[in-house]
């Protein structure tokens, strides 16, 4: 369901995306975007490109993408679930299905399972605090998780 | 007869199943052989009750609470459709229920009511009385209007905004920028995007009476990127009044110009602080500026800049629409008006409560707010977020009040309100801000980037027993340091959740209880 179209960088991608936002002011994160949204991920390539095409250096166009943590350097697993982390899902028992959720996959906050299929990332906050703990899996919001009913997280029609 | 049924498309709706419900409301009526008309709208603010779907009637609009896809047969064997009683998940008239009754409602009056894609929906509701009375009265008594309501920034710093308003209004520059604040990063907070996802027009409406007062002719809204359902809510206003000649070039019939335009976050939780928004609005990594030059004389791209938050620009419309008096006549002592407060964590009645300020603590949590929802004892209240002070028992007489909760080691910040039960252990409450501090640190001044790192450190050994008394005093040193030498409020607050752990709750980390400190 959050499948990546397999697009590579490339002169048409990029000069589609510049395009895009040609007469914006700091127009670099809206670019940055648009290249993740494409690709998953920020590639090394990209950012040369980026750099030239708004007259930055590399090291500043670097900078901005490795400041934020959206940006990603390597591709994700297929599957990306955001786990929230912040106090008011920690209060609803964020810790506990953050536990269960390693457990049954196998892979720690912040990596991925070993086939790629699936990443598994924090979030700090995603203004669901009344309804934790919550996620995102891919861009789909998921509340009210519990340890022993995690299904909401990989069955759409669960809940 | 066409019926009206109204079913949140927010956010948290999304997140419980909405969506699944409006397919099967939408097919069981069209079973039924019943004309249904079904408006997604915001949330009115009850979580416990989400999917809530109401059912207009002649009397009202009839709620009916947590329902499920495979539910909704069943609700209509009982009378879905005309709204009728008898279901055990039906909860009456839903301008009745207690939660929504005791608010005041002046910010989120028609969150939750009106179709947030309506630019008319929004006009039948009161919607552009704000902006219309502006240029009548002339970017001056808007100002004047801003300053008499005694409204203060409620990002979370309280700075006047009418104060703000007028600085940017006098400062001399060829152009000036709206931006706003809607980075709503604070744990246990939602206004903001309850408010973008539930009535998007009063935003636009707030930044288009502050372009008009600063003559300021574009407006950037930074929204974080972990608001998704914000952010197309949004757009699509925007887009609304670009058609409706709300925005661009003539406002409303004016000679005034207005553009606006979004700006996407991307996961620094220091770009809510106002000078680090700016930076990345400008392209830039989100460090925080030293300040002197205020945003107000030098703020985006070296122009002044008013920087409001969203509940600030949405407060605007009601002050110009109903005057200044009639806002600043709620709330007490330098805190007037409302604000919309956030129920947050184990607490059985969750969700947003716009109130005048006032309401003690105690009262929120407790009577508002119902206790905690697993039913156990509640242990700490964590107040304005992730810099917040956490509140024990004791001290849940305090005003919600930016001065009384100043007075006691506090701050209400941007109205997070997160109750925790017994079973918190307050050490690593106090461990985790360090630790949220060391990830989110712009990195520009020493005191946090370096301090939080240090921080969790010293904790740590203190969680395995070496010399607690020796580092429990680093901690105390630390925090000082922290607060006195970094350069924003995320390095300068993080001692708020930090020493207010370790003052009311010593026995968490294995100390005796003092003596009650005096307040």
């Amino acid at each position: 369901m959050n499948d990546k179209p397999a697009t590579n960088w490339s002169t048409e991608l990029y000069g589609e995306i510049l395009a895009r936002h040609a007469t914006r002011e700091g127009a670099l994160l809206p670019i940055l975007h648009d290249v993740q949204a494409a690709l998953g991920y920020v590639p090394e390539a990209a950012i040369a490109d980026i750099a030239h095409g708004l007259n930055l250096t590399r090291a500043e166009v670097h900078g901005t993408v490795s400041f934020y943590h959206d940006f990603r350097n390597r591709p994700p697993g297929r599957q990306v679930i955001r786990l929230c982390q912040a106090e008011a899902c920690q209060a609803r028992g964020a810790r506990a299905v953050t536990a269960a959720l390693e457990a049954r996959l196998g892979v720690p906050l912040g990596q991925s399972t070993p086939d790629g299929g699936l990443s598994l990332e924090a979030v700090y906050c995603l203004g669901l605090c009344a309804s934790g703990p919550s996620a995102m899996v891919g861009d789909r919001p998921v509340a009210r998780l519990a340890p022993d009913a995690l299904e909401a997280l990989f069955d759409e029609t669960a809940a | 007869m066409t019926v009206r049924v109204f079913i949140p498309g927010d956010m948290v709706a999304a997140a419980v199943g909405g969506d699944r419900v409006a397919e099967a409301i939408r097919r069981e009526a069209q079973a039924r052989g019943v004309t249904i008309a079904i408006i997604r709208t915001g949330s009115r603010g009850l979580f416990e009750l989400e999917p809530l779907v109401e059912v207009d009637t002649a009397a009202g609009r009839i709620g009916y609470a947590r329902v499920g896809a495979r539910l909704v047969s069943s609700l209509a064997d009982a009378g879905l459709f005309e709204g009728r009683p008898g279901h055990p998940a039906c909860v009456g008239h839903v301008d009745q229920l207690d939660f929504l009754k005791r608010q005041t409602r002046l910010t989120f009056a028609r969150c939750g009511v009106v179709d947030p894609a309506s630019i008319e929906d929004y006009r039948a509701h009161g919607g552009w009385r704000g902006l219309e009375a502006a240029l009548s009265l002339g970017p001056d008594a808007v100002v004047d209007a801003v300053k008499r309501s005694g409204l203060r920034g409620r990002g979370g710093a309280g700075f006047p905004t009418g104060p703000k308003w007028e600085t940017v209004r006098a400062a001399p520059g060829a152009r000036k920028y709206i931006v706003c604040n809607a980075d709503e990063g604070d744990s246990g907070t939602f206004a903001d995007r309850m408010l973008m996802e539930g009535d998007p027009f009063l935003l636009i409406e707030g930044m288009a009476i502050a372009g008009f007062a600063v003559r300021a002719e574009k407006g950037y809204l930074y929204i974080r990127s972990e608001y998704p359902f914000a952010i197309t809510a949004m757009q699509r206003a925007i887009d609304a009044c670009y058609a409706a000649g709300l925005l661009g070039s003539g406002v409303a019939g004016s000679k005034t110009r207005f553009d606006l335009e979004i700006r996407v976050g991307a996961g620094a939780y220091v770009c809510g602080e106002e000078t680090a928004l700016l930076e990345s609005i400008e392209g830039k990594r989100g460090q925080v500026r030293a300040k002197p030059p205020l945003p107000a004389h030098r703020g985006l791209f070296g122009q002044p800049t008013v920087i409001n938050n969203v509940l600030s620009f949405a407060a605007v419309p009601f002050i110009l629409a109903e005057g200044a008096a009639a806002y600043a006549s709620f709330g007490m002592g330098r805190s007037r008006g409302t604000m919309p407060i956030q129920l947050a964590g184990d607490i059985r009645n969750g969700g947003l409560f716009e109130t005048a300020f006032g309401v003690t603590l105690g009262a929120l949590v407790d009577d508002i707010g119902g206790g905690t929802l697993s039913g156990r004892p509640v242990r700490a209240v964590q107040v304005g977020g992730p810099l917040g002070a956490y509140f024990p028992r004791r001290l849940f007489d305090t005003p919600f009040d930016y001065e009384a909760f100043t007075a006691r080691g506090g701050l209400i910040g941007h109205g997070g309100v997160v109750v925790f039960n017994d079973s918190v252990d307050l050490m690593q409450q106090a461990r985790f801000a360090f630790e949220f501090c060391a990830i989110e640190s712009c990195g520009k001044c020493t005191p946090c980037r370096v301090g939080s790192t240090r921080g969790v450190e010293v904790i740590d050994r203190i969680v395995a027993g070496q010399n607690a008394t020796a580092n429990l005093a680093l901690v105390e040193d630390l925090c000082e340091t922290m607060k006195l030498g970094s350069l924003c409020a995320l390095g300068g607050f993080t001692p708020y959740p930090v020493m207010s752990a370790l003052t009311h709750f010593p026995e968490d980390f294995g100390l005796a209880r003092q003596v009650e400190p005096a307040l």
